[in-house]
């Protein structure tokens, strides 16, 4: 994989995203890459134009003669377990291209907009080679701020009629976005919705390093805005880099890893030791829950 | 936990017409698989390159153009030519009845026209992966009960 061979990479990303057999020392392996590739998560609402922007800026990263990696989430069925992939089909015109690499990957159950195996699979790419690594999360909207901690640079996506000045001043994405792409700017209410997003963002803090987030109009439909936002992207990387917040941003992601890790090992080996006698005590009354999660918790540790 | 089995929906060709894709697309999310779609207007060589990067286990290509007999073939062979020789392959869309055999013998599995159920297609898809994640030897056993 690390000659660079795409089906060992595509091998690799299935034995850690689905947790098969060997995927601790696989990652274990691969770790020893981390950090190699530059991050950039998408966030924005569903039908915003994170996929089809995503294939724009991967022409234009191409163009600089840079290879690309996609990782594309999206959700898993909380009902069946399945899940329909559809980022993939907006990025088809780079299919032949040997400089991207693209994996879709369902949530499978995690909160926030991204799959628990995130990390696991970024450094896959990582390894792979790739200068760019893309993240697309989940369309989930105003509260996804899980990307900020797993990459090393944000852009929101947003678009004209998705709310006023007001809409901008609430929590949330509004504070983790370090490049603002306003898409669909072919519409006509494209200037006032730059207008409210950069009014808000001057009340706003700044962030890490002294950068200023970034407000640019792009259309993914004509192209138009997508060199500028593709500078936006590479000029924070050179930010992150000389203000040293790139150092921090990492030491964040480390972080957030490891407890990622450690909460799903603790979550996976509780949840193995639950049984219907379990549920039996807590509906007889026999049992509350706090107790008896705790209990089970520490059941590893007698172990 | 066995997480779900991940196909791709393939339009291979000129034609333009996906609402049969996309029924597909929903029956197979609804019956637990994960499912990607690779939209309309794919060469063979995309469509192989996208099994490969996203590790499926099966395509399933839809014609309504007349070219099945061309395409399904390139498929298949750009598949083993990808090193993914053993991938499951199936059809569906306008394909004549006669033409099925002739498929069949190029390496697409399963070929399902127009009113076909969707549960005979999950049941098809369940019946060749899931037994290669389980054990090998049943699933000879119940290739050979076939």
């Amino acid at each position: 994989m690390r000659r660079g061979e795409p089906a060992a990479a595509a091998r690799a990303l299935s034995v850690v995203t689905e947790e098969r057999p060997g995927h601790e020392e696989l990652s274990r392996l691969l770790f020893s890459d981390h950090g190699r590739s530059h991050t950039v998560g998408l966030c924005g609402s569903p039908g915003s134009g994170k996929s089809s922007l995503i294939n724009r800026l991967v022409a234009h990263f191409r163009k600089r003669g840079e290879t690309v990696g996609v990782l594309a989430v999206d959700p898993t069925s909380a009902f069946t377990g399945g899940a329909f992939l559809g980022d993939r089909l907006r990025i088809q015109e780079h299919a032949l291209d040997k400089g991207v690499f693209m994996r879709s990957l369902a949530t499978r159950g995690m909160m926030g907009g991204l799959n628990s195996t995130i990390f696991a699979a970024i450094h896959v790419l990582e390894a792979y080679g790739v200068q760019r690594l893309i993240v697309e999360t989940v369309g989930t909207g105003q509260d996804e701020v899980d990307v900020a901690e797993v990459v090393d640079t944000v852009v929101c996506v947003t678009a004209p009629y998705q709310g006023d000045e007001f809409q901008a001043m609430k929590a949330g994405t509004m504070e983790i976005g370090d490049v603002f792409a306003v898409n669909k700017a072919d519409l006509p209410e494209v200037e006032r919705t730059v207008a409210a997003l950069k009014d808000a963002l001057s009340l706003a803090p700044r962030k890490g390093g002294g950068w200023a987030p970034r407000v640019t109009p792009v259309s993914a439909l004509s192209s138009k805005g997508v060199t500028e936002l593709g500078n936006d992207i590479v000029e924070h990387h050179a930010h992150l880099e000389a203000s040293g917040e790139l150092r921090e941003r990492r030491r964040r992601q480390l972080r957030r890893e490891l407890s990622l890790v450690i909460s799903r090992r603790l979550y996976r080996d509780a949840l193995e030791r639950v049984t219907e006698g379990h549920i039996d005590l807590l509906s007889a009354n026999k049992a509350d829950p706090q107790t008896l999660g705790g209990k089970l918790l520490a059941g590893k540790n007698r172990k | 936990m066995v997480s779900a089995h991940r196909v791709l929906i393939a339009k291979p060709g000129l034609d333009g017409h996906d609402r049969g894709a996309k029924v597909i697309v929903r029956a197979l999310r609804d019956a637990g698989f994960e499912v990607l779609y690779t939209g309309i207007r794919q060469t063979p060589e995309m469509i192989a390159r996208t099994a490969l990067q996203e590790d499926v286990e099966a395509v399933g290509l839809s014609l309504l153009s007349g070219a099945h007999m061309t395409l399904c073939p390139k498929v298949v062979d750009l598949l083993k030519k990808e090193g993914l020789g053993s991938m499951l392959v199936f059809g569906g869309g306008i394909i004549p009845d006669e033409d099925v055999p002739a498929l069949k013998k190029k390496g697409v599995s399963g070929v399902f026209g127009p009113g076909t159920p969707t549960e005979e297609i999950v049941n098809f898809l369940r019946e060749h992966l899931d037994a290669p994640k389980a054990a090998k030897k049943p699933a000879r056993a119940r290739g050979a009960k076939r």
